[in-house]
């Protein structure tokens, strides 16, 4: 019989193996790979302290608890707007949709959260939501966000995969220095419409706390 | 060519990855009855600051169980087994016994940096995958070391033909390294500008629905590869020799386990229902997890009818509950997994915490029971010490059977309200609930959870004590047992 020949003969048992289990990933993953990539009209890559922001998200594990993901429901558009569409994410690299709701979903939170309300959540959850089991994040207060990583993050994706950001995004110190002020400007909108003292001081000496990035990244979540 | 004089074999890697499974076992336990207690009382979180809230804490649970106990297991058994069932002692090639050694220490400092990574939050961000490139390398080697380990075994062996066991060993082997690899492909963003930013950071080679489906087609099957390729390749070695009884039929092994290669890995797009993937696959998911019950059911019918006329030793000897139980959760598990893979019930099971439930009464009541029973066979022969208690062992059995029960419980109504709650409208059509209604109602759901954690953490301490004892001070034995584990 065949298969007690395969038992005999490891390469080929191995070689068996492999073949059979690699067959459902190029039938379902492969064809996907050019079509679901494309881009819904208009659709702008983050701006750097927007990926700032995502890799706080991403440091804090937000997505444990979070989706970013509509379902095609009544109840889900009346609770969170429009249900989500591939071409949506098509510049989400990693993708967030997470797995578990423990808290609601956050793919349109732009919508409908101010800098103020995230602000005073991120202090005291059960403060402004009664009840709400989400511990607080105050170490995003004083931390400080990777600016320079989201760069060479966002110079990556341009090179490698084509994602369009300006012409000006080079990997190089001269083009990060050039643009770092454009950063700090974006984390100075972002302070101005908050309260806390320190956080305002830090961006004025030129630094982003994580809060500023990762509402930054949250108020661009539409 | 085979010899009948008795093999000496060489047990010191399996030992060692013993130690480990212990280990990482109650400290992957205990961080995940910690979390289940902060969904509860959330007050729990500020303990520690930034390093001890539930989304830090979360993960670390996860890879700690997954890649800390789990494969720690699937080593220690490898070295048992393996030179077991290929008829060859790992003491016969310095060779294989220099690479594995470099695997442990290689793993046991790769496992701690690991953990070190994710309490500072460095992550890639997807889930069960969340280590950055530079420990994926880590990963990669230490995973080479292994197959290097497997292969090397299978050149020098004297039996010809290898055993049910060793096929799913290899096809765990051969699977994870697959998935792994294709899973974590990024691009180190410090390498591809003029050394900008963390060199620890990477970003993924997939973006958005691509990435899900990798992600997903990874995350499903790094269960069917990690969590049920093998432990089904251990019982498939350990239920016969606890209890002396053959293998119930050879054709249902091959139909199972060739029937499960082919059809799991169709199976992981069924985590990405109604999502944006597009719906000819959401189908295939949702087909390919409900034929995926032949196979599995294939392989759990066979260890329970491998006990055909033998059931009077489930009263006798406690290793066999152990087994027994752990192939009915088995069931219950891949007969749970296909139900909420149906779209419909999806709907309102996705995102909820039956999904948890589903995972834990797989990794508590199959994965945990079996390689408890493995560790508590290997233990007698390793050793040569009987096991210290046997009336610990059962202690143990029924405060764990009841964790279970009570984690699995409390999840499925935990889930069931909360999508119910979800959708629920009233006579206008408006929604009923608003988020946070949904949580509070969950409160004491969490609570019998966090309750159930406690009782199989105490279960495990148990069984860490008991192997203990078992090791240093249990009665001494001249010769191996010939099947049934002898115990005090």
């Amino acid at each position: 019989m065949f298969f007690h020949w395969l038992e005999k003969n490891p390469f080929f048992f191995a070689s068996g193996i492999s073949i059979v289990i690699a067959f459902a990933g190029l039938i379902e993953i492969v064809p996907n790979f050019a079509k679901a990539a494309r881009p819904v009209v208009d659709l702008k890559p983050r701006t750097v302290l927007e990926l700032a922001g995502k890799n706080v998200y991403i440091k804090d594990n937000c997505m444990s608890c979070h989706s970013q993901l509509i379902r095609p429901f009544k109840s889900e558009t009346d609770r969170y707007g429009d249900y989500s569409l591939s071409g949506e994410y098509a510049f989400d690299r990693p993708f967030l949709w997470g797995s578990k709701r423990t808290g609601p979903d956050l793919h349109r939170v732009g919508n409908y959260r101010t800098t103020d309300w995230h602000e005073n959540h991120m202090l005291n959850p059960a403060e402004i939501v009664p009840g709400s089991i989400m511990p607080a994040y105050k170490h995003q207060f004083t931390n400080l966000a990777d600016i320079e990583t989201a760069y060479a993050e966002a110079v990556t994706v341009k090179n490698a995969f084509h994602t369009p950001y300006g012409p000006e995004f080079k990997g190089t110190r001269a083009a990060w220095e050039a643009h770092k002020p454009k950063v700090l400007a974006d984390a100075k909108a972002i302070a101005d419409d908050m309260k806390n003292k320190d956080v305002k001081e830090a961006v004025a000496r030129g630094e982003v706390p994580e809060i500023v990035a990762l509402i930054a990244y949250l108020n661009s979540l539409k | 060519m085979q010899s009948n004089a008795a093999l000496e074999y060489d047990y010191s890697l399996a030992k060692k990855f013993t130690f480990l499974t212990i280990l990482f076992g109650f400290l992957g336990m205990l961080i995940g009855t910690i979390i289940a207690a902060q969904m509860a009382f959330p007050e729990l979180n500020y303990l520690l600051g930034e390093y001890g809230t539930f989304s830090r804490l979360r993960p670390l649970h996860t890879n700690t169980v997954v890649f800390g106990f789990t494969v720690s297991a699937i080593f220690a058994t490898w070295f048992y087994i393996g030179q077991r069932v290929l008829k060859v002692s790992m003491a016969e090639s310095k060779f294989l016994m220099v690479v594995g050694n470099i695997q442990f220490w290689l793993y046991f400092v790769g496992a701690l940096i690991a953990t070190v990574s994710l309490l500072l939050g460095i992550s890639s961000g997807k889930e069960y995958a969340q280590y950055e490139w530079w420990v994926d390398l880590v990963v990669v080697v230490i995973w080479v070391l292994w197959g290097v380990g497997i292969m090397g075994l299978i050149g020098i062996r004297r039996e010809k033909a290898l055993y049910i066991s060793v096929w799913y060993f290899l096809a765990c082997f051969l699977g994870i390294a697959m998935l792994y690899l294709f899973n974590n492909m990024s691009i180190p963003t410090y390498f591809a500008t003029e050394g900008l930013g963390a060199i620890t950071h990477s970003v993924s080679m997939y973006s958005g629905t691509n990435d899900a489906l990798v992600q997903w087609w990874y995350g499903h099957n790094a269960v069917a590869f990690g969590f049920t390729v093998p432990i089904v390749g251990m019982i498939y070695y350990f239920l016969p020799k606890e209890s002396g009884q053959a293998i119930y039929s050879y054709k249902l092994s091959l139909l199972s386990f060739w029937g499960l290669m082919f059809v799991y890995l169709w199976a992981g797009s069924h985590h990405l229902l109604w999502s944006t993937v597009p719906d000819w696959m959401q189908t295939m998911g949702s087909a390919f997890s409900v034929v995926l019950i032949l196979p599995s059911w294939g392989s759990a019918i066979n260890m329970l009818l491998t006990m055909k006329g033998e059931w009077n030793q489930l009263t006798e000897n406690p290793l066999i509950k152990f087994m027994v139980l752990a192939s009915t959760f088995y069931m219950l598990s891949t007969i749970e997994g296909p139900i909420q893979a149906i779209k419909s019930v999806n709907a309102i099971a996705h995102f909820t915490d039956w999904i948890p439930g589903h995972v834990h009464d797989g990794v508590l009541g199959w994965v945990t029971f079996m390689i408890m029973a493995s560790l508590f066979h290997m233990a007698p022969r390793m050793f040569k010490r009987e096991i210290y208690s046997r009336k610990l062992m059962e202690t143990q059995f029924w405060l764990q059977t009841t964790a279970v029960v009570l984690y699995f419980t409390s999840m499925w109504i935990a889930g069931i309200t909360q999508g119910m709650m979800w959708r629920a409208v009233d006579e206008y059509g408006n929604l009923m609930y608003s988020f946070i209604d949904t949580v509070n109602v969950l409160h004491p759901y969490y609570t019998i959870r966090a309750l159930a954690g406690v009782m199989y953490l105490i279960g495990f301490i148990m069984f860490a004590y008991n192997m203990y004892k078992t090791m240093t001070s249990a009665k001494e034995i001249t010769e191996e047992p010939q099947f049934r584990t002898p115990m005090a």
